[in-house]
């Protein structure tokens, strides 16, 4: 058998890249002058060092869980779904919708029509681009990009002209009604130190069965199959008489609805109102989510995790650490991905060498 | 030859590894000036890797290669052309839309100007075509010519480089009987002129037929090396596999019942749209099998795909047991040929009989996963009852390793075979397709595959079978059908022929009435 173990690929590898992310980046913080370990402690604690922290952490991780998720079950059917940042901008759109046009009597009936709405206007928006791949042959990196632009502009429109509440010269929705808050760390486990306005909210639990329902539909259903299938062999997929064209369209509406599931935590559970751009990049970070947590929920979970980790402690880096700046963290952040997506390669062949010699020398 | 003259190639103990994979364990070999020498072995028995060494693709581990005597190294292929090695490669290197001369003279050109070396090779070229009998028109395009000229090109494309030791790897795979004759021909003279030619082949017709010398390879060991005039297949054969095999493929006589396919007319274009299957009429009874003859590219995978419902047919109709099935539209797909009871061994077990990165328990219900027996609920799939369903089969076909968990990637290319091969005949179809079912498969393989072929024929079920191995034809098939440009040539009993008159028809040449 020409392969490593398992726990190597799925654990030592991504660890090594993330190490050398940590040394070069490292190295950036000493070329500013500033001392890399003492960073990188005012990272750690500040992300995951306090109740507080925790609660950001946390927060940005669920964002990153259901874009990665997304980018992960298109993935399995080897598309390249770039729109997450569209398609949960239309989320947030369904979320708004479906907040302010009906009087829901409780938040969880109400977290259940978000959910639906969000799915709904996410896969939608995916739905033109996937239609056009399947039936046009129309590129899916290429329009998912292009339908972000749309999405963006779409939304400007809308929250200027439509949602905007008359004689306000915000371009944002009305505030939900009270019923519709979710409630949040604090509300659920004040016991656990959460202060009253930690934005971590149910949405959480939502994202953690999501990534329950990804492992189950990959791994356990016929759907899954097909998709994965169709993922690893289109000519074979064509040979079992698995439809390309359903395969496409229906990997590619799942994606877009867990992209659009993202906009409920910032929408709903925090913002409670749809604000100018929703998604704020977490849809491109899901790319690097999936890639770095090799499209395995558990994976995507663990990768989102330590983006939220990343994006809570550069924020508490930024604010002690003055010399690095707001663009310094997005170095950071684009090293960890370079070197945890991109430069995979790199690390995996010297590493799979390693275990080969070791094996035969054994 | 004297005993003082060197060997043109002498293999002092080389051995390569891949990993953990021995691929060449100490091989040492010997190659006389001036003579045709054989290499034969299975798939993964090293032949491949060892010509690799040779021509610098690939350097090994330990060992010493001696040219003409002289200790060689050679790091790269340029170090093996300066020392006149030239290899003919299986699929062939050549830039379709460029003329004969131009893909001769490619990488050897002999400065930035093309005219002087274009007018310098077409006069070379025209000496060493005739003078090899080679019949080839340096200005012609090689997309234009027939896949004999091009390989002819491609042995011009070594003699250019003043090549004396030829190597062709399966060079008459993509032949026809008539063009593999001429090859023979081809080598015949250049062995004349003192060339040395290695020819590595699995056909041990070939070996008989045409090298002085044959070395045999097994599980990257050189086990023998025999006068060809002292040893016969069988002997080869044996030395090949370690073990008595059969080659003869003992079978009752047909006896063949209902029509159960019935093909009329039928028209299908490839994907660029170019007509492949040019009004094809064709019937197979139960309990026989129908054997196609055809040059690879014929039509015969597009015969296939149409059957199995991986592409659409433009004309025509197709009956299954009386019953017109759809050849358009959502139901001709693969799906609904399985629901009729047409199982499909593809041509290309690793593009499209299996996922590779997928266990074999995942690619044992591949294309069967809507069977109610894999399923647990409407949402989910049975995995546990797929699992068990897999080991039995793995057994019952003597699969190595027999683990369902084992990725098909992992499984040498008879093993992958058996898969595919279980997981469509145990759905005991009545039509099974079968496209070049021992393509890249061990000799064991072979005889365990033929048998189950066989064996389903004598269940009473129709088989259409696809091979590009006039032999496997001849010997499973109970009647023949040469394809030839989209075309049935004719049917023949394979009692009543021969390869020379299937040769004929695989060339589009018909005497009389077909």
């Amino acid at each position: 058998m020409d392969k490593m173990p398992r726990w190597a690929d799925v654990a030592l590898i991504p660890f090594i890249n993330l190490l050398l992310a940590l040394v070069v980046s490292g190295l950036v913080v000493l070329y500013i002058g500033e001392s890399p370990l003492e960073a990188m402690a005012i990272m750690v604690r500040g992300s995951v060092g306090s109740a507080y922290g925790w609660g950001y952490t946390l927060y940005y991780a669920t964002n990153f869980i259901f874009t990665g998720l997304a980018v992960a079950v298109a993935f399995h059917a080897r598309m390249f779904n770039i729109g997450g940042e569209g398609q949960a901008a239309l989320g947030g759109l369904g979320v708004a919708v479906v907040c302010l046009s009906i009087p829901w009597p409780h938040w969880s009936l109400a977290l259940i029509g978000a959910i639906v709405g969000a799915a709904a206007f996410g896969a939608a928006w995916a739905a033109i681009p996937a239609y056009l791949q399947a039936k046009r042959g129309s590129h899916i990196v290429i329009t998912t990009i292009m339908f972000n632009f749309i999405a963006s502009a779409l939304l400007v429109y809308l929250l200027v002209n439509v949602f905007r509440v008359p004689g306000s010269m915000a371009p944002e929705t009305a505030r939900f009604a009270e019923a519709t808050h979710l409630p949040n760390a604090y509300d659920v486990a004040p016991w656990l130190g959460f202060s009253r306005s930690t934005p971590l909210n149910v949405s959480f639990v939502v994202a953690l069965l999501a990534c329950i329902g990804v492992w189950l539909l990959i791994w356990k259903t016929r759907l899954g199959y097909e998709i994965r299938a169709y993922g690893h062999s289109q000519s074979a997929a064509v040979y079992a008489g698995i439809n390309p064209v359903r395969i496409i369209m229906i990997s590619m509406l799942i994606s877009g609805g867990l992209s659009g599931m993202m906009a409920i935590n910032g929408v709903m559970g925090e913002a409670e109102r749809l604000v100018i751009d929703p998604v704020q990049g977490a849809g491109f970070v899901g790319i690097a989510v999936a890639l770095m947590g090799r499209s395995h929920p558990i994976g995507v979970f663990l990768a989102a995790l330590l983006f939220g980790m990343l994006y809570q402690g550069g924020a508490e880096l930024e604010f002690e650490m003055p010399a690095v700046s707001r663009e310094m963290l997005l170095v950071i952040q684009a090293l960890v991905i370079l070197f945890t997506g991109a430069l995979d390669n790199m690390v995996r062949t010297p590493v799979e060498r390693l275990f080969l010699a070791m094996r035969k020398g054994s | 030859m004297t005993d003082t003259e060197p060997y043109a190639i002498e293999l002092k103990g080389i051995s390569k590894a891949f990993g953990p994979v021995q691929a060449n364990k100490d091989i040492s070999l010997h190659v006389r000036k001036g003579a045709i020498h054989g290499i034969v072995g299975e798939n993964g028995a090293g032949k491949s890797t060892l010509m690799s060494i040779l021509y610098g693709f690939y350097k090994a581990d330990a060992g010493e290669i001696l040219i003409n005597g002289q200790p060689t190294p050679i790091p790269d292929s340029q170090a093996a052309i300066r020392a006149g090695i030239g290899m003919v490669h299986q699929h062939f290197k050549l830039v379709e839309n460029f003329t004969v001369v131009e893909n001769v003279i490619l990488g050897a050109e002999d400065g930035a100007l093309l005219q002087p070396s274009i007018t310098k090779a077409r006069r070379i070229l025209k000496e060493l075509s005739d003078e090899y009998e080679l019949h080839v028109d340096p200005d012609s395009v090689i997309e234009e010519i027939s896949v004999g000229h091009q390989q002819r090109v491609e042995i011009l494309k070594q003699l250019y480089r003043h090549a004396d030791i030829l190597i062709l790897d399966e060079p008459t795979g993509v032949l026809t009987p008539a063009e593999a004759d001429h090859l023979f021909r081809i080598l015949n003279g250049l062995k004349e002129q003192g060339k040395t030619i290695i020819l590595i082949t699995h056909k041990l017709r070939e070996i008989m037929e045409v090298t002085d010398t044959v070395s045999v390879m097994r599980r990257g060991e050189m086990t023998a090396t025999v006068q060809t005039a002292d040893t016969s297949p069988e002997e080869l054969a044996e030395l090949m596999v370690g073990r008595k095999v059969l080659l003869r493929v003992d079978k009752a006589p047909a006896n063949p019942g209902e029509v159960v396919l019935d093909i009329k007319d039928l028209r299908a274009n490839d994907d660029q749209k170019v007509e492949r299957l040019k009004g094809i009429s064709l019937q197979i009874r139960a309990g026989e099998i129908l054997g196609i003859a055809g040059v690879a590219g014929n039509g015969q995978s597009e015969l296939l795909e149409v059957l199995g419902g991986m592409i659409a047919a433009t004309g025509g109709s197709i009956a299954v047991n009386g019953e017109q099935i759809d050849l358009t539209g959502t139901s001709s797909d693969g799906q609904s040929r399985r629901a009729r009871g047409i199982a499909h061994v593809p041509e290309d077990r690793q593009r499209e009989g299996l996922i590779m990165p997928f266990m074999a328990w995942e690619n044992m219900g591949f294309g069967y996963h809507h069977d109610p027996k894999y399923q647990k609920n409407r949402l989910f799939m049975d995995n546990a009852a797929l699992k068990q369903d897999t080991a039995e089969k793995m057994e019952r076909f003597d699969v190595r390793p027999p683990n369902p968990f084992l990725e098909a990637k992992n499984f040498s290319g008879g093993n992958q075979q058996k898969i595919v091969v279980a997981r469509e005949i145990e759905r005991n179809p009545d039509l099974l397709l079968i496209g070049q079912p021992t393509r890249g498969v061990d000799i064991g393989a072979i005889e365990f595959i033929h048998k189950q072929i066989i064996a389903l024929r004598d269940e009473g079920k129709a088989i259409l079978l696809v091979s590009v191995e006039l032999d496997e034809i001849m010997s499973l098939s109970d009647r023949i059908a040469v394809m030839f440009d989209g075309h049935i040539m004719g049917e023949r009993l394979p009692s009543e022929t021969d390869e020379g008159e299937l040769g004929l028809l695989m060339a589009g040449v018909t005497k009389g009435a077909a």
